[in-house]
């Protein structure tokens, strides 16, 4: 599979590369600050039992993000 | 080159990187700063064995699967109240029986230097009743109760909690780390809304500090389970009531959540209207709790702390409520005068007078609600050495004509009225704006209005009492 996604849709357990950050504001900068720079390398680890939010490995912490969140970043498989 | 042109060049510069190329800037110092980071971060830090990070994992598939995620909250949840229930009742009747035959001494004493009656009578059974009743009532489990949620906060389960509930509090408009002010809520509520300064959004965090009081605190708990012991677990057998009374709480807290829920979805509707805020949860690894420090830090910072926040309240209100129950005017004393002024309304509510009065005049601590009502219920003006549930139930059922009704709506009332002093006091502390402490004061009031009004009526339609 190539071509980019959103974070959010990226399936459990695969790998994805941060392409970008399609935030605004406050979001973005919350993102950024996470480590999520293009380039990044993130492991998608588990959804929440009903769903979202999603866990994440972001440079070794596991972070939940809602859904609002994570569909703005794209990423490409890894 | 001159100054001012190199100065035009860099104003120019300037003016061309904060228009429209901002956020590519931004990112590209994020960027570095990153690119830095991970370079030094390479250098120095050597990874872990990765067995530790599978073994996280594997906890999380258990914990936050989507069939055992929630039946294993709930457990956990039920295991808490059981251990806190059952443990606690032991210690309670020895530390009652002893303060009280410390109180024997007392009035022996008074006796022996001839004091005056009124003397006797505002100092021992108003000021020292009222303590040893809040010191054996609350110690005991707030003892057992601290030290295991701490357990649970340590371990690192708690977030897990947040990371499951998520989904619920963003449908109302809530932050998912209310979860967490809510766990603390447990302790005690003024705790709790301290800690919903880890919520950034202010909107979020005032819904989380708004509906915190749904979830009862460590003063209403003996209440709770004092009244769930007598009147569900009353009606099994002794072997069966702990476990029983352990339901009849959590069922309670369950209700409580749900409107906690339902309420904070009202307020992103109405008052408190907008768009969740972004949310950010860190899993952290799970770590195996360092248990000599958890009782340490439990017993110093938590269980400490509440008595002696509670005694400091229960030692002079049980001196006035002694007045007002022993102050006469013609034949009845203000505390009776008071309850049958409010009894028509109470009656609506499935209370009756007495008992609403204890909710209003226990504003101070919660915990002082029961001592109150059984102060005002025995002729004698001064709270019942009652060290037994036994006592309890006896004085309740059988001389006040309580019935089932009266304990469902009475623990619902615990569960949903005003929060205490304390509480209102750091509400206002953290806000600063007195209108949110009065919504703080009117909103579990009028939940428990409406309910307890409901309940009421419903079961006498329905004709089950």
């Amino acid at each position: 599979m190539y071509g980019s996604t959103t974070l959010n849709s990226a399936p459990v357990g695969s790998f994805v590369l941060v392409k970008e950050v399609n935030a605004e504001g406050l979001t973005r900068r919350r993102l950024l600050d996470l480590g999520l720079v293009p380039g990044t390398r993130v492991e998608v680890i588990r959804r929440s039992p009903v769903g979202d939010p999603i866990a994440f490995n972001i440079r070794g912490a596991v972070i939940a993000l809602r859904q609002e969140e994570s569909s703005k970043v794209t990423v490409i498989d890894s | 080159m001159s100054l001012p042109s190199s100065l035009g060049q860099l104003v120019e510069e300037a003016q061309r990187l904060s228009g429209p190329l901002q956020n590519t800037i931004r990112d590209s110092i994020v960027n570095s700063i990153y690119t830095t980071a991970e370079s030094i971060a390479a250098g120095a830090v050597t990874t872990g064995d990765p067995e530790r990070t599978d073994w996280d994992r594997k906890i999380d598939n258990i914990l936050t699967s989507p069939v055992w995620g929630f039946p294993i909250m709930l457990g956990l949840l039920v295991l808490v109240f059981w251990v806190t229930i059952t443990g606690a009742n032991i210690p309670s009747a020895m530390l009652a029986e002893g303060l009280f035959w410390i109180e024997a001494r007392l009035t022996d004493f008074f006796m022996a230097v001839n004091a005056p009656a009124w003397l006797h009578g505002f100092l021992v059974l108003g000021v020292y009743r009222s303590l040893a009743w809040v010191v054996s009532v609350m110690l005991p489990p707030m003892a057992i109760f601290f030290p295991m949620f701490t357990l649970l906060e340590d371990s690192g389960y708690l977030p897990r909690v947040a990371f499951n509930l998520d989904r619920f509090f963003k449908k109302a408009g809530a932050h998912g780390k209310q979860a967490l002010t809510m766990s603390m809520g447990f302790g005690c509520n003024a705790a709790g809304i301290i800690a919903c300064r880890v919520i950034d959004s202010p909107r979020e965090r005032l819904i989380a500090t708004l509906t915190n009081v749904f979830v009862p605190c460590n003063g209403r708990f003996p209440t709770l389970i004092a009244l769930a012991m007598i009147f569900v677990g009353g009606s099994v057998a002794l072997s069966l009531a702990g476990a029983v009374a352990t339901l009849a709480v959590a069922g309670l807290v369950v209700l409580g959540i749900a409107i906690t829920l339902f309420v904070s979805w009202l307020l992103s509707k109405t008052l408190l209207k907008g768009t969740p805020s972004s949310f950010t949860l860190e899993l952290p690894p799970y770590r195996r709790p360092q248990i000599a420090q958890v009782i340490l830090r439990s017993m110093l910072d938590r269980t400490i702390f509440v008595l002696t926040r509670a005694m400091i309240i229960a030692a002079p209100a049980g001196g006035i409520i002694w007045i007002l129950a022993n102050t006469h005017i013609g034949d009845t004393s203000i505390l009776a005068a008071l309850a049958g002024w409010l009894d028509p309304f109470a009656q609506h509510m499935g209370l009756d007078g007495f008992i609403l009065t204890a909710f209003i005049l226990g504003l101070p601590a919660n915990e002082i609600v029961l001592p109150i009502l059984i102060m005002s219920y025995v002729s004698g003006g001064a709270m019942m050495e009652l060290d037994s549930l036994a006592a309890l139930r006896q004085l309740l059922v059988d001389q006040h004509g309580w019935t089932w009704l009266t304990a469902l709506c009475t623990m619902i009332f615990i569960l949903c009225h005003w929060p205490c002093g304390t509480t209102l006091f750091t509400i206002q502390k953290e806000q600063h704006r007195w209108r949110w402490t009065l919504l703080a004061v009117a909103i579990p009031t009028a939940m428990g209005i409406i309910l307890c009004i409901t309940v009421n009526y419903l079961a006498q339609g329905l004709g089950l009492i």
